[in-house]
């Protein structure tokens, strides 16, 4: 039977009744006393030198208060990269400073040169109008292209960067010659040219922060939209404004998504507090849709040319990557980390590759940062790899499915260091291909695929064996390989006297399902109901410094940071146990809740230590505190390593291009899992968003830099309609070998699994049908670009 | 979206009336106006809603058996109330938007409006409806006049659409992925006088008849009356979602269709 509490159980998540019944409380929602309203003034041209700003006219409308230019932000910090990335030379990459309002140059559509901030939005609207109107900005040429940004020194989106290159980084660099040296001896090379198409994250609820300030303390408060509130308030505090720390509270409230969108920290967020400052009153900003689609980070945007060598018989011998990365006009906090740590050392994937090396160039463009966005890095790499591997197979003649059953990693091989630095713990990686081959049932697919072709229809089926690496660690090695933050997690576990609890967590859930899933492994543990706990994030003046929720880290670190500060709990309230039992704290075991003498009837239950904890009367004061509430910091010593198997069965119209998804079925090795459902549900949510990409998800801009997909009439997200039911199963479970949970993470899987299963798919029923010169489209998979390519 | 005067008025006169005052616009379901003024590239002074006028709403049937729907209809409602007496236009009634914007929406705002990806105007022109206005009846093959522009003077309002009722009909519509409007639509008549075929989506004169296919199946209402042909020249619109040549190709797979599915 199925349990029904704790870890295992299917337990409903309780952030749904307020989700569901409009009584969430996001950043836009809380009205302030006295608060007034901030516009941004934003660039309607890709490229240009400011000229003049006159503000004059705006000034003098009615109910506005205050204009801010980038004059005003031009003695204050830049907002930082968060990874210091070396060239292949040992250069440190080019940082050019990005002000909380652009200065000098604009350098995107929507880069904010001016903000407005008036008594109603309507006010502010119309002043920003005014703004734009005294405003003279000299068009320069946009550099859109990444190819031609890097060959052209003369058009800079930087001035002091000549080739617009922030970086050319090679990983292992060590490892060139020898994959060289495979490549040109190998039987065989395939060869992939392929684009990994940008995206919009999307998020439902848009950006939105609200800045206070309280001249009688100094203090500030931001509420704001973030996955990580400890960061911003960092960024704000020491790189940016200057702010003393302890005098700045970030709170991010409920948040309506993230997707990677919500990591970083924003000029606008800077702005309200500055300008909460100059008023004294709350000034609060919520992005239009349409700044939106112009300033949200974007995702992906790679350029890649992957080489595969290979025997005869599939044996893959070496794997060199070469990739020009789009980082956009300014470096987002991670866009760094992204393209390289991200993405280059997952190069070898789920395989026992001899040789792996990566080249990959980040380039300045006229466009909006790019930054993570869910799976950051690995669904690129899995992309160019699992593209390349079928494509490699189909030359060679071979089975894709027994390609990759040939270069898997075998269970005995464990732990496994790869060419390009993973060390990978465990894991058992023909056991979720033979579940997904099971699941799908491939054995029936030739006489489905009849049934289609008398139908008129080309039916294919595409696998991608993916592999990830999540919870992002350890501090030390990070530090070593250039990030400038630290990568642990930390949880407060306070039990009050009654028993009940209240777990203080650094991870931030927007949407994720934290308060659900943390209670459940904290009420197993402690043997107490689920809902005794009640989970506390994202407010820092209540949590401990955490870093946040992103690189499905939530569990793996931050849950196991909540595990280790149980394990004080239970060493302390076994202290206490001895002491009321007089018994010797060596014999008090703890289970189900109580604390007994081990061999004897004795036993106090979790209720009665916490009480004597808070109301000492019976309890060693001379030894001990009183109180029960701990707190740890969690430093994990490894990433985590998911990895699984996905199948996609595909159906295309030849006479218009429609490629039908008929069914997607995934076998996830997660580790341990905690809630089936909620794990369920972060599968469906990535394959969707990977669907989205593979299909439909497309961000254009012009040769102007005028972005083409700036609404909902020309992005297209995937709709119900354009999803089959995902079929998951996380039965092939191999438990992470370092963290106390056993839990590896599942939120970006999805949607790094996903899109190559996807093409695959589509490619072998072009082939079957007969399309035999179709050996790759480029995503978005639309039926027009289907089409043109069954045309040739 | 910038501050404006609103009128609701109860009768078509009053509308005529409220229309003619300079900077006055008229308001259907507002399902294009109002995102359109809500990023503030639309700004009139006073919005003159039409969807209180109770003689402008509803299907019915005429004496000489047209299907009449009042200007100010929902596609809902016409989904819901032409479905028994012409289906294929209660059909593409019921397929236009989402929820929400068929329960909004209103045939004579989509008319007016003329989008060149609009389903609507396939209707009209495939089956010679005739646009009644406050001031005169309109032949749909005079009436539309390139991409949003249509034969209505300023301040005129669509007081009813008059469909007379085909034989066979079927509407195709092959979806824009993003905005889920046409990226081509083909309307597909067949009357006793001979068969009328008109596409939206797909030129950017907005929405036409492919007087070939009509030819075509004037002689032989099949398929491979169409299959036969070449795709339809003229100037396709090329964008991010679909090729000219992709869209005059996907004319020609629709017709082919709709002749198979009208029977």
């Amino acid at each position: 039977m199925p349990k029904d509490h704790g870890i295992g159980a299917r337990s409903k998540r309780r952030e749904d009744v307020r989700f569901l019944t409009g009584t969430g409380h996001y950043t836009d929602d809380m009205a302030m006393q006295g608060q007034t309203y901030a516009v941004m003034v934003r660039s309607t041209v890709a490229h240009g030198k400011i000229v003049s700003i006159d503000t004059s006219e705006a000034a003098a409308m009615p109910g506005v208060l205050t204009i801010f230019t980038g004059e005003d932000f031009a003695e204050v910090g830049g907002n930082p990269a968060g990874w210091l990335i070396h060239s292949r030379d040992g250069s440190p990459m080019r940082e050019p400073k990005r002000p909380v309002l652009a200065h000098g140059k604009v350098r995107h559509v929507g880069d904010a040169y001016a903000a407005v901030v008036a008594e109603t939005y309507a006010q502010a609207k119309d002043a920003a109008e005014a703004v734009a109107a005294g405003t003279v900005i000299e068009e320069l040429p946009a550099i859109v292209d990444l190819a031609a940004a890097v060959a052209n020194a003369d058009n800079r989106v930087h001035d002091e960067i000549p080739d617009n290159l922030c970086f050319d980084w090679g990983w292992i660099e060590d490892n060139r010659e020898a994959v060289d040296a495979a490549m040109k001896s190998a039987e065989h090379v395939t060869v992939l040219e392929l684009v990994n198409n940008r995206l919009v994250p999307n998020a439902m609820e848009p950006r939105s922060s609200i800045g206070e300030y309280h001249p009688a303390s100094g203090e500030y408060k931001l509420t704001t939209t973030s996955q990580n509130p400890h960061l911003t308030k960092l960024l704000v505090c020491a790189f940016v404004l200057g702010i003393p720390e302890h005098k700045l509270t970030v709170v991010a409230p409920d948040v309506g998504g993230g997707f990677g969108s919500k990591i970083y920290h924003y000029g606008e967020e800077a702005l309200v507090l500055a300008a909460a400052k100059k008023l004294g009153r709350p000034v609060r900003w919520t992005a239009e849709r349409t700044e939106s689609f112009l300033t949200d980070a974007h995702g992906r945007d790679h350029v890649t040319k992957i080489e595969v060598g290979a025997k005869k018989d599939g044996e893959i011998v070496a794997i060199r990557t070469t990739t020009l990365a789009n980082v956009g006009a300014y470096l987002s906090n991670f866009s760094t980390a992204t393209p390289t740590f991200l993405h280059g050392t997952l190069m070898a994937g789920p395989y026992k590759v001899p040789n792996v090396y990566v080249n990959l160039k980040a380039v300045f463009t006229n466009t909006a940062p790019v930054d993570a966005y869910r799976g950051a890095g690995r669904p690129e790499a899995t992309y160019s790899l699992e593209r390349a591997i079928d494509k490699m197979a189909r030359e060679l003649g071979l089975d894709p499915v027994e390609v990759r059953r040939k270069n898997l990693i075998t269970p005995d091989m464990f732990p496994y260091t790869t060419p390009v630095a993973l060390q990978y713990d465990t894991g058992n990686y023909q056991a979720t291909l033979d579940k997904a081959l099971e699941m799908a049932d491939v054995a029936g697919f030739e006489a489905r695929a009849a049934e289609s072709k008398a139908r008129g229809k080309l039916r294919g089926l595409g696998l991608s064996t993916w592999i990830e690496a999540c919870g992002i660690a350890p501090s030390h090695l990070v530090g070593q390989l250039g990030s400038r933050v630290g990568l642990y997690d930390a949880a407060t576990v306070r039990v009050s006297a009654t028993g009940t609890i209240q777990v203080m967590t650094g991870a931030h859930s927007h949407g994720q399902g934290h308060e659900t899933v943390f209670a459940q492994v904290v009420a197993e543990k402690l043997g107490i109901p689920e809902e005794n706990v009640e989970i506390v994030h994202g407010d820092t003046s209540k949590i401990p410094f955490g870093m946040g929720s992103y690189g499905s880290r939530s569990l793996a670190v931050c849950g196991s940071a909540i595990d280790r500060a149980m394990d004080k709990i239970i060493d302390k309230g076994k202290k206490i146990a001895a002491h009321m039992l007089e018994a010797s704290e060596g014999d008090i075991t703890f289970e189900n809740g109580s604390f007994a003498v081990a061999g004897t009837d004795k036993a106090k239950s979790f209720g009665e230590i916490a009480f004597s904890a808070y109301v000492p009367h019976n309890y060693p004061l001379e030894t001990l505190e009183p109180g029960l509430e701990e707190t740890a910091f969690y430093d994990p010593n490894n990433f985590t390593y998911p990895a699984g198997a996905y199948l996609c069965e595909v159906e295309v119209d030849p006479d218009t291009g429609s490629v039908d998804i008929l069914s997607f079925t995934c076998a996830d090795d997660f580790g341990n899992v905690m809630n089936p459902m909620v794990v369920e549900g972060q599968v469906h949510g990535g394959v969707v968003q990977g669907i989205g990409q593979a299909m439909i998800e497309h961000t254009a801009y012009d040769e102007t830099g005028q972005l083409l997909t700036a609404s909902y009439m020309d992005y297209a997200m995937p709709r119900a309609d354009d999803v089959p039911m995902v079929t998951v199963d996380h039965s092939c479970a191999t438990p992470c070998t370092h963290n106390p949970l056993g839990v590896k993470g599942c939120g970006e899987a999805g949607a790094i699994g996903s899109p190559p299963a996807v093409v695959n798919a589509v490619i072998d029923a072009l082939q079957r049908g007969g399309y035999a010169h179709v050996t790759h489209i480029d995503m978005p998979l639309t039926p027009s670009r289907v089409w043109a390519a069954m045309r040739g | 979206m910038y501050n404006f005067e609103f009128a609701k008025p109860a009768t078509i006169g009053e509308a005529v009336s409220a229309l003619s005052s300079e900077g006055a616009q008229a308001l259907g379901g507002g399902q294009t106006l109002l995102p359109t003024m809500k990023q503030r590239l639309a700004a009139p002074e006073t919005l003159v809603s039409l969807t209180g006028i109770s003689e402008m709403k509803g299907v019915c049937l005429s004496d000489a058996g047209e299907v009449c729907v009042g200007g100010a209809t929902t596609h809902a409602t016409v989904a819901a109330e032409a479905a028994a007496h012409y289906p294929a236009l209660a059909a593409l009634a019921g397929r236009i938007g989402d929820p929400a914007v068929r329960n909004r929406g209103t045939i004579g705002g989509s008319l007016a409006n003329n989008d060149p990806s609009a389903c609507y105007p396939a209707a009209a022109l495939a089956s010679g409806a005739t646009i009644k206005t406050n001031a005169r009846d309109i032949a749909a093959d005079d009436y539309f006049q390139g991409m949003f522009t249509t034969a209505l003077d300023e301040g005129e309002i669509i007081t009813e659409v008059r469909f007379p009722v085909p034989e066979k009909a079927n509407y195709q519509k092959f979806l824009q992925p993003a905005s889920r409007f046409a990226l081509v639509g083909v309307f597909v008549a067949k009357y006793a006088d001979g068969v009328r075929v008109a596409v939206t989506g797909a030129s950017s004169d907005g929405v036409f008849r492919w007087t070939e296919a009509e030819e075509a199946l004037n002689g032989s209402f099949t398929k491979d009356a169409i299959d036969a042909l070449s795709p339809p020249d003229g100037d396709m619109i090329a964008d991010l979602h679909g090729s000219a040549a992709y869209r005059a190709h996907l004319v020609k797979v629709l017709t082919g269709r709709a002749v198979a599915a009208a029977g």
